[in-house]
């Protein structure tokens, strides 16, 4: 079947600076998703130099902005509340404006961080009020490891369609979801907005650590929020671009010659840049 | 009007308090203090023009997380239910990097420019504990877990109705007027030296000399005249002299004439510089044998930050590995970070700069972290310096987003005075920047001398010289300083950007000796630069011109900027927050002139700051140790025997370190520390991609086994270099200039680490025969590097690593360490070391020998024994090439390097990772001249375990001819068996071997 829609049509926004430190291979998921991809440093954001509104998505990758001081992704989140920019608005007030659009955003690691202190994550009460947190570890420790996360197929997250269960690595030390109270708790999950928990090898609950590497309430590992157009998980899909980032890839290939090369992680990337390609207006 | 305000964060009564419990765990474990529950919280000091209404609503929005914490104002919690408190403040001067986030945070919530030059938010840690504990309990744990002195201020005590007082506010007050201070040469020899002990200079009585006699020469008298410098050298010139011609910057003792006495075979000889001879001398005819086939892929070595190879026509490779041990035995974790991000700054200033960093790999030895005995003086418990290194190697990495791929750490009594922590760093820089070469350093007369990052204070004034020296009660603690990745991250993003660019001409890290060193070094490019100190930017006044210039304040480096560039410069390095000084021009007149105010400070002439530091004579000589093979009990229960092994410390898992690195970011690590489907497989190198672009990608391995050296020096140098090839060839490498133009690169650092080797009849009577060990190792580097073609690019040297108190000295075991690096051209052709399948056949790569002197074998038993491992580099060299042969046919599934604890250790190994086993049988024609000891224990050089697919037997055994000895196969049972002549040798279930392996290191 012909491909009735251009991917590279669709434009991406990757962030940099102060310290987030994945820009690199998320753009190189972008790319091989098929989009056009511009990195950009934050304060040529601020700055005015930058519209976010030129693009059809917007990615905080992860790293360690501002070294987590104070608290994971809480600097960076209060620059984007309260920095005012050329034109008096903020950069939160950008992104809501950037919702309202229909367009996407997506925090990985301290990304997700930045947008949960923001308030943009999940959001459920629609006024970008902070409703749960991350906060360190169960083990006290920063770990990198693989684990599994489970796709809530009730979601309905363009990102995440067709995705089961997913393996991919965490890489952090603050990941363990807080909630502020039960109501958020049940609204979680009676929404879907939990779309992503911590599961077994098979995509059976997680009971615990090691499966849960953090201890995070519910198994939660991401969430969406109202509109499915923001979404922001731990685990590092763009560390999974290709089977050859898999620790196992020796075995697996072994076993399957003729397993997919691409990485799973890889097809969140495909799944949103396809879903906005077949919205934009084709040019004949 | 500037008030002062406090800031607490307090977490609400439902949450889980981690830290507080993690603490109150290891009270109890490491001091078996029960402290009850420990609620921990965090405290702000602020200094400000804010009223507390407004501090408080900058708290609550900025600083605290509303679903987890409290916020008080000018007030500090007294929770009930808690008996005690520790509060944890830095001391003056020392980074405070959550402080000035916080201040970066104020600045964006008030929408000002973030003012980052000056400290007003200070931030400490307050811990509540439940138990009532002394005062004295209380510093035990603050000290054990939370602090050091040398760079925190503890509180501690009961908790009364009232508060404590926790207004400690650490700002820095010097009341010193800048000024110079000339230092009187003319004195007798006895003064000499008392001046260079007294002002910490490290220079031995005749380099003294040296500098006395350059003062009273008639020609520097006249022309230090004209400018109206003191005829004698001023405060500044010492220092500057001291730094330089320091043992850490100009490797005196690797450039000294050394009379060696090797009475093993009655020969008296020369030799004039060991690093001209052996490690230049290696590396020069190493090059002359790859251009003789067409590979030019040796760039630069030796004379700049880190060596640069070619891996591509758009790639190069820049690496360096080196070592931060002094600083890491006081203060652990500061050592640690500043190592890192010091090594990060030599690649990232290699050449033009800006390198793109890939990896971190860190080599570490420790004394035994349950060593139960005395400590001495200043002396840190081992288990405290393995925690705090580990922890600064966690935030130096981790934060600054580079990948830590592989590392090693060995346990070894013998470090417990001083640690030794290696760190490298890999970076791939384009072969040029708009037009011009990369790996150039071009500096002309006229060119900007310009300081970018951190900015200047007291901390790391004397690391240069310190480094060259034992560590004594009198060690200064200026010497230590904290890390600031966040800061460097910054200057990092900034330079890179920067030299893509094309904006800065070359650059340079400013590491030991500070700015004297940086602008001394480059300097001799041009021939001579001129320094205004005043235009330096400080952390705080009152500061000296001479500590403004040897000041090894973290986190800068500097730049070389044409003038007509410095206005764009400048520009962009605001947009980045970063911070830049134009400080000074360079020069072609021959001299470092430096000036505070433009009243001269230092005015040296090039020639005799670069080359006046007398060459050192040195006495060694080496005769072998007389040592027997031991006897050991005549029955062993080798299932014992084997799980002792996998228990021991220098083999257990290093798992729960590993996994506190990032081994991942930047998504290029194709094979990382630990593989296989339960991630449990240890590798032998790891293996990086370039890009996303290609499969093209760079091996790193370390070779490293000191404990031979007690037994044979030459051959302990020898084994750590094969170790370092063979870990590259097992994950699928081939030697380099195999063939013409095959552009195959290999790059190592040496890293050599020794006790004081300088003779002296009272307080260093064997320093002889250290000496002589060091030139063997020296030896056996040249010839394993010549005979395989494997080139040494950078490295690094460590002479006196000590450590003296109350009349007792440790010393390090004398220490090589060979980084290794080459290219791969496929990283999917790469081979890890688990078995993969199920009837697999299994086989032993290469000869074992009776050779178990310096084993963990003979370790169990507190026996070193006589036979150490034999490099035999011809039989190696032949095999690598066959085991390279049968990868290009994708013949081997998996390949693991026999190393410490020999084959029965390497096969259990081969097991973790995929739930398999393994059916040994051991009684081949190859093993029938040795005990089942040496079969399965001894640590022979040059030796793998590979399994193959069943369908490979023969085609494999015929590009393997006689190395390959077949031992079994892989079964499912998952439980390994080896069998000798029918009897069962060993037994063991992967559960118990897993169990054994996964020592818990407690860090």
């Amino acid at each position: 079947m012909k491909i009735k829609y251009d991917l590279s049509a669709v434009k991406s926004l990757v962030v940099t600076g102060f310290g987030i430190n994945c820009e690199e291979e998320t753009v190189a998921a972008y790319k091989l998703a098929g989009s056009t991809v511009r990195l950009a440093h934050l304060n040529d954001i601020f700055s005015g130099s930058i519209s976010i509104q030129e693009f059809d998505i917007l990615t905080i990758p992860g790293g360690f902005s501002f070294g987590d001081d104070i608290s994971s992704g809480k600097v960076l989140a209060n620059k984007i509340r309260f920095k005012k920019l050329p034109d008096g608005s903020t950069l939160l007030e950008q992104m809501k404006q950037f919702i309202a659009d229909k367009k996407f955003i997506l925090g990985i690691c301290n990304g997700f961080q930045v947008l949960v202190k923001l308030g943009l994550l999940p959001d459920l009460g629609g006024d970008a009020i902070q409703e749960v947190s991350l906060q360190q570890n169960d083990s006290g420790k920063f770990e990198n490891r693989w684990i599994f996360m489970r796709v809530n197929s009730k979601s309905e997250s363009p990102f995440l369609q067709d995705l089961e269960v997913i393996p991919v690595p965490v890489r952090h030390g603050e990941g363990k979801i807080i909630v502020r109270d039960k109501k958020v708790e049940v609204k979680m999950l009676t929404t879907h907005q939990m779309c992503l928990t911590y599961c077994d090898n098979n995509g059976r609950p997680a009971r615990g650590y090691p499966n849960n590497p953090n201890g995070s309430t519910l198994d939660c590992a991401g969430l969406t929020d109202r509109s499915r157009q923001v979404l922001g998980l731990m685990p590092h899909p763009e560390a999974y671009l290709s089977i050859y980032n898999h620790p196992n890839w020796r075995q697996i290939l072994r076993e399957k010659p003729d397993y997919p090369k691409e990485g799973l992680g890889l097809q969140i990337f495909k799944n949103i840049v396809t879903h906005i390609a077949k919205r934009i207006p084709q040019m004949q | 009007m500037i008030n002062q305000h406090s800031v607490q964060l307090v977490f609400k009564q439902h949450y889980e308090d981690v830290t507080g419990a993690r603490l109150s765990q290891k009270a109890q474990q490491f001091l078996q203090l029960e402290t009850g529950s420990i609620r921990s919280s965090k405290l702000f000091v602020m200094q400000t023009e804010l009223k507390a209404p407004q501090v408080e609503d900058f708290a609550k929005q900025c600083l605290a997380d509303g679903i987890v914490q409290e916020v008080l104002i000018d007030e500090i919690a007294v929770p009930k239910g808690f008996r005690c408190y520790i509060c944890i403040s830095k001391q003056a001067g020392v980074t405070d990097d959550e402080g000035v986030s916080a201040q970066r945070a104020l600045a964006d919530f008030s929408n000002q420019s973030p003012d980052t030059a000056s400290q007003f938010i200070f931030s400490k840690e307050l811990y509540y504990l439940e138990a009532a504990l002394t005062e004295e309990q209380l510093k035990n744990i603050a000290q054990a877990f939370l602090a050091n002195e040398l760079i925190h201020r503890i509180d501690c005590g009961a908790l009364g109705a009232n508060a404590p007082v926790l207004d400690f506010v650490p700002q820095v007050q010097l009341k010193a007027n800048p000024g110079v201070k000339t230092i009187r040469l003319d004195v007798s020899d006895l003064e000499l030296i008392n001046i260079s002990k007294a002002m910490l200079l490290a220079l031995n009585l005749e380099e003294m000399k040296a500098i006395q006699k350059h003062f009273l020469d008639d020609n520097t008298r006249s022309s230090r005249q004209k400018l109206g410098l003191p005829a004698m050298p001023t405060d500044c010139e010492i220092e500057v002299l001291a730094q330089t011609w320091s043992e850490h910057c100009k490797h005196k003792e690797f450039n000294a004439d050394i009379e060696f006495n090797n009475k093993d075979i009655k020969q008296k000889r020369t030799v004039n510089s060991l690093f001209k001879t052996y490690i230049k001398g290696a590396t020069d005819k190493v090059k002359e044998s790859l251009e003789a086939k067409g590979n030019d892929w040796l760039i630069k070595v030796f004379n700049d930050n880190a060596g640069i190879v070619r891996i591509n026509e758009d790639n190069l490779f820049v690496w360096k590995v080196e070592t931060h041990n002094s600083p890491s035995a006081l203060d652990p974790y500061g050592g640690a970070i500043t190592g890192i991000l010091g090594n990060n700054r030599d690649p990232l200033g290699t050449g033009v700069g800006g390198a793109k960093l890939l990896f971190n790999t860190n080599v570490l030895c420790f004394g035994n972290p349950d060593y139960e005995g005395p400590l001495v003086g200043k002396q840190l418990h081992p288990r405290r310096i393995f925690a705090g290194v580990r922890e600064g190697i966690e935030a130096g990495g981790n934060k600054s987003g580079i990948p830590t791929v592989n590392g090693s750490i060995i346990f070894d009594d013998r470090y417990s005075g001083k640690p030794l922590v290696y760190c490298g760093t890999g970076g791939v820089m384009p072969p040029q920047y708009m037009g011009m070469p990369s790996w150039e350093k071009p500096i002309a007369a006229g060119d900007r001398i310009v300081m970018a990052g951190g900015r200047v204070g007291k901390d790391g004034i004397h690391g240069a010289t310190f480094s060259s020296i034992e560590i004594d009660e009198n060690s200064p603690s200026s010497a230590v300083q904290i890390g600031s990745p966040i800061t460097q991250k910054l200057l990092s993003d900034f330079l890179q950007e920067a030299c893509l660019l094309g904006l800065i001409k070359c650059s340079t890290d400013n590491g030991a000796g500070g700015l004297s060193s940086s602008v001394g070094e480059l300097a001799t490019i041009s021939g001579g630069a001129r320094v205004d100190l005043e235009k330096v930017p400080l952390k705080y006044p009152g500061l000296q011109p001479w500590e403004i210039f040897v000041s090894e304040s973290q986190e800068r480096m500097t730049l070389v900027i044409e003038a007509d560039k410095l206005t764009e410069v400048y520009a962009l390095a605001e947009r980045r927050e970063v911070e830049l000084s134009d400080i000074g021009v360079f020069s072609d007149d021959g001299f470092l002139d430096v000036r505070y105010q433009n009243e001269p400070v230092c005015y040296l002439s090039m020639d005799f700051l670069h080359e006046g530091v007398p060459t050192k004579q040195m006495l060694a000589d080496w005769k072998r140790p007389k040592l027997d093979e031991p006897a050991l009990p005549r029955y062993l229960d080798y299932n014992q025997v084997l799980l002792a092994l996998l228990n021991s410390l220098n083999i257990c898992s290093r798992e729960t370190v590993i996994r506190q690195y990032d081994h991942e970011v930047k998504g290029k690590t194709i094979i990382k520390p630990l593989m296989g489907r339960d991630g449990a497989a240890p590798q032998d190198a790891a293996v990086v991609r370039l890009n996303f672009d290609s499969f093209e990608g760079i091996a790193v391995s370390n070779g490293i086994i000191p404990r031979y050296g007690d037994i044979d020096p030459y051959q302990m140098s020898a084994g750590a270099f094969d170790e370092g090839i063979r870990q590259i060839i097992a994950v699928g490498g081939s030697l380099p200039n195999l063939k013409e133009q095959d552009g195959i690169f290999w790059s190592v650092n040496d890293n050599f680490c020794v006790p004081d080797s300088e003779y002296h009849e009272k307080t260093n009577p064997d320093g002889k025969r250290k000496l002589g060990k060091l030139v063997l190792m020296c030896e056996a580097l040249y010839d394993m590097a010549t005979y395989f073609d494997i080139p040494l690019t950078s490295g690094k040297d460590s002479m006196k690593n000590d450590f003296k108190a109350e009349g007792v000295k440790i010393s390090v075991p004398p220490t090589v360490l060979y980084s290794m690096a080459a290219k791969i051209p496929d990283v999917r052709k790469t081979i890890t070391s688990n078995f993969l399948e199920e009837d697999d056949l299994i086989y032993q790569l290469g000869f074992t020998y009776n050779e178990l002197g310096g084993s963990e074998f003979y370790k169990l038993f507190d026996k070193i024994g006589a036979n150490v491992p034999q490099v035999r580099k011809e039989q190696a060299k032949e095999m690598y090439k066959r085991i390279s042969e049968a990868n290009e046919l994708e013949l081997i599934s998996s390949c693991h390097d026999i190393s410490d604890g020999g084959l029965a250790v390497a096969i259990s190994e081969c097991c973790f990772g995929a739930g398999l086993g393994a059916d040994i049988e051991v009684n081949q024609q190859a093993f029938q001249d040795l005990s089942l000891s040496a079969i399965l224990f001894s640590e022979s050089h040059s030796r793998f375990i590979v399994s193959i697919h069943p369908d490979n037997k023969n085609t494999f055994e015929v590009v393997m001819d006689k190395f390959a000895i077949p031992l079994g196969k892989v079964n499912r049972r998952r439980r390994l068996l080896i069998n000798q002549y029918g009897d069962r040798v060993i037994m063991l279930g992967l559960e118990a071997l897993l169990q054994s392996w996964r020592r818990d290191l407690r860090v």
